[in-house]
């Protein structure tokens, strides 16, 4: 990862010096950005097609979609038929009977007797709508067994554990790395790039051991879920409740990758601290803040972005199983759980969802790189 | 290359990740040599009680180590080796026999169970016998009278518990009637005075006292020996990580060689599929694969090599083609008229290699993790024992919180070095392979 990053450096290495040359209008670098925007949103909205496709094949492989479509077909018809009065009047074998028709009338209608080539985009659009019918027998927090609801009432607490966690990541390890190449050589230094390897390991691996000491050895903290059962009555007591429980979960994300992500920031801080044009400055006798922010931050930025675009990535993967560690009410768990009950509707609708999720995130970092890139803005030729 | 991997071995990190490595390749081809594959799994499938003299749950025994633990272990005694037996022939084919198994017992904590396993040879009528336990301090506790036919579970027993005081056989048989919450150190001894009915008839009996620590590493819930697991673990580990790693990397760099050499639109095409493998959501659809087909730990590794082959590090590897592609050594190739394949095999792919490495040796504890979390999610495979599956069977079973730490903390240490090992050779080889790194 790290040499994808210096490769980017290498190629935006002349950022700054060209960029500040040209002056253009600001009217005219927004409309490149909004221009960017949408072909990033184009390219990726295609892949989330085709990655939500690829999901549908897997899933329909052993004919799994069909399966819930039927059983959903025989829920409705068996509910329609059950609320007509001469329907237990009917002796029990007409009763089988008007059944097996009425279901096999409904399968025809939606068409699944043809075959799932056809069918494909019908399942393709109520895949991206999230569409997928019902839960055997899990329910959402309000109650629900709707798929769409059961995912959508769960994703706030998702984003309120890898939202704050992500952030913090990026601007410990950001500010960490600006400290230790300040430093560089120094015993922590050396410390912390020692302990670059620690991220072989994922986050949830880290949570084992943070419950182990802190929650099970020392009882400092709770083992796991989201707010104390029964949840505080006030706002402020919730809030408080919600931090104590977010410490341990976000410490295990932070640990597992704020090391690397140290390490390899500093390396490109120092690599381009050693520029001539830093050096320039230093002899100009620009302060060493002013050195960092306009000489070194902003050409190693978008690299930077990149790389912690693929920490993201990595890390919604690891959201399943760190939210499951952990207890956390969210998707994660409640993937966990489906897993455990066979309910392929949830399964099917959480892997749609962390497919918009990774779409969501890589669009935002796009955005964030379009404005910290020059070659964006001022439109130069974006590759070699 | 040589020169480069000399250099290493002046990193202290790089030659303590090489030792973990060794260390670990070594464990892995000891297990599968001593412990085949198929015994594994037989082992691990654990039925036909192959572990019945094994406790459930026993720590390791390394705990007896700590100067202030003294946990028992588990006793067997058996009535064709150590204990003594004599047969009295009464009338008509029927005789009276009399076993007696003796045992020390010098620990500070209460067995876990107690069982006897009786071997009765017979026709018709089994032989029945009369049980008593005689403790340290001389007394004599009658425990019952039974049919000697297959296992008697003493801590089962729902009236000996009653008639001890509420309290288990292996508490109550055990417990000083001073100190309540302590066993009497001693030697203890198991009677059995019974008739046998027939002829040929023969008893022997086994009297298996669990203990709280077994083997090197412990036993789970169903009484297996975790090192078998956490032995087998290791290979099955090793072999995912590098094999997964090993597809995953090469496809890519093949890719990114063509890509670059070919450019223009194989290039914009191999870009493109890259960026929608990395939306791909792989956990969840490995999840799937595991849901709807198959948990074979090698069914799921060639979709993680399917998945893995336009991945992310397609970009890194592409912009170190294009700096080659410019090589004047290539253009020299060109010249003299070397064919698209051969300029790719020959000479785009060994200049790369020593980049490639350090992250070929990055990249497995990656994968290595992959599979344990699959596992610990409760997909891991049927029948391999591996360290995620033992994770799993730990937290379903609350390990951590039932004073059962060892039984997580054991697996997750081995995959823990296994990936510090890999990552420091491979921060190490990247600093001395890559120029950039090597000037700092």
């Amino acid at each position: 990862m790290s040499e994808m990053a210096i490769s980017e450096a290498q190629e935006t290495r002349a950022g700054p010096g060209q960029g500040s040359g040209i002056r253009i209008m600001l009217s005219r670098s927004l409309a490149r950005i909004g221009r960017y925007a949408l072909v990033r949103l184009l390219t990726i909205g295609i892949a989330v097609v085709i990655g939500i496709l690829l999901t549908i094949f897997i899933a329909n492989w052993g004919g799994h979609l069909d399966e819930l479509k039927k059983a959903e077909i025989s829920y409705g018809v068996m509910v329609a038929l059950r609320e007509r009065p001469e329907w237990r009047i009917l002796p029990r074998e007409e009763r089988d009977a008007i059944y097996q028709e009425m279901v096999a009338i409904e399968r025809a209608r939606r068409g699944l007797d043809r075959p799932f080539l056809v069918r494909t985009p019908g399942y393709l659009i109520s895949a991206l709508t999230l569409d997928l019918g019902r839960a055997a027998h899990m329910t959402s927090p309000s109650g629900s067994s709707q798929v769409r609801l059961i995912i959508l009432e769960l994703l706030p607490a998702t984003l309120v554990l890898f939202g704050p966690a992500n952030l913090l990541l990026f601007f410990l390890a950001l500010f960490g790395a600006l400290f230790l190449s300040r430093r560089y050589g120094s015993k922590l230094d050396k410390a912390i790039i020692a302990l670059a390897p620690t991220s072989a390991a994922p986050a949830w691996f880290y949570g084992l051991f943070l419950i182990l000491i802190f929650a099970v050895v020392l009882g400092w903290l709770p083992f796991g879920g989201m707010v104390e059962a029964p949840p505080p009555p006030t706002i402020w007591g919730y809030a408080l409740s919600l931090l104590e429980h977010l410490v341990l979960p976000v410490t295990a994300i932070v640990i597992s990758a704020v090391f690397v992500n140290i390490y390899s920031w500093r390396t490109f801080f120092l690599i381009h601290s050693s520029e001539d044009y830093v050096e320039m400055a230093r002899a100009k006798g620009l302060r060493s803040g002013a050195i960092e922010r306009k000489y070194v931050l902003r050409p190693t930025l978008p690299p930077i972005i990149m790389q912690f675009a693929l920490t993201l990535i990595f890390m919604w993967m690891g959201a399943i199983i760190l939210e499951t560690i952990f207890g956390w009410p969210g998707l994660g768990r409640q993937m966990y759980r489906a897993i455990r009950g066979g309910e392929t509707p949830v399964i099917v609708g959480i892997t749609i969802i962390f497919a918009y999720l990774l779409a969501a995130t890589l669009f935002i970092i796009d955005i964030i790189f379009a404005l910290v890139d020059p070659r964006v803005k001022v439109g130069a030729e974006r590759r070699v | 290359m040589r020169q480069g991997l000399r250099q290493l071995m002046r990193y202290p990190a790089a030659v303590v990740g090489l030792a973990i490595i060794g260390i670990l390749i070594v464990v892995a081809i000891w297990t599968v040599i001593a412990i085949p594959y198929s015994e594994a799994i037989r082992l691990w499938r654990g039925g036909g009680g192959i572990w019945e003299e094994s406790p459930r749950t026993a720590w390791p025994r390394w705990i007896n180590l700590l100067p202030w633990e003294n946990r028992p272990t588990t006793i067997i005694v058996c009535s064709t080796e150590v204990g003594e037996k004599t047969v009295r022939p009464l009338a008509e084919g029927i005789s009276e026999v009399e076993i007696v198994l003796p045992f020390d017992f010098t620990y500070d904590g209460f067995p876990q169970e107690v069982t006897i396993f009786f071997a009765a040879e017979y026709d018709e009528r089994p032989p029945h016998v009369e049980i008593t336990w005689v403790t340290p301090d001389g007394r004599e506790i009658r425990v019952g009278e039974i049919t000697a036919v297959g296992a008697y579970r003493m801590s089962q027993d729902a009236h000996l518990t009653r008639r001890l005081g509420g309290k288990p056989a292996h508490i109550g048989l055990f417990a000083d009637p001073a100190a309540e919450d302590l066993p009497i150190k001693g030697e203890y001894a198991l009677r059995l005075e019974g008739w046998l009915f027939e002829e040929d008839a023969d008893l022997d009996a086994r009297l298996v006292v669990y203990g709280q620590v077994h083997g090197l590493a412990g036993t789970d819930h169903l009484r297996r020996d975790l090192m078998v697991g956490l032995s087998w673990g290791i290979p099955v580990a090793l072999a995912f990580g590098v094999l997964a790693a090993v597809g995953a990397q090469i496809s890519t760099f093949l890719l990114a060689a063509i890509g670059v050499w070919y450019g223009k639109w194989v290039d914009g095409a191999f870009r493109w599929l890259t960026q929608v493998n990395i939306i791909l959501p792989m956990v969840p659809i490995l999840i799937m694969v595991g849901m709807f087909f198959s948990r074979s730990i090698w069914v799921i590794l060639g979709v993680v090599i399917l998945l893995s082959i336009f991945s992310s590090s397609y970009f890194v590897l592409r912009a170190m083609f294009l700096q080659i592609k410019e090589s004047p050594y290539i253009e020299a190739a060109r010249a003299y008229g070397a064919g698209s394949s051969r300029i790719i095999f020959r000479y785009l792919c060994p200049k790369i290699i020593p980049v490639l490495l350090p992250q070929f040796v990055m990249i497995i504890p990656t994968f290595v993790f992959l599979e344990a979390s699959l596992a610990v999610l409760g997909l891991g495979d049927p029948l391999l024992p591996t360290l995620g599956k033992i994770i799993y069977d730990a937290r379903a079973n609350a390990a951590i919180y039932r004073g059962w730490e060892y039984w997580i903390v054991q697996p997750a240490l081995i995959l823990l070095v296994m990936g510090l090992g890999f990552a420091m050779v491979g921060y190490t080889l990247d600093r001395v392979f890559n120029p950039r790194l090597r000037q700092i």
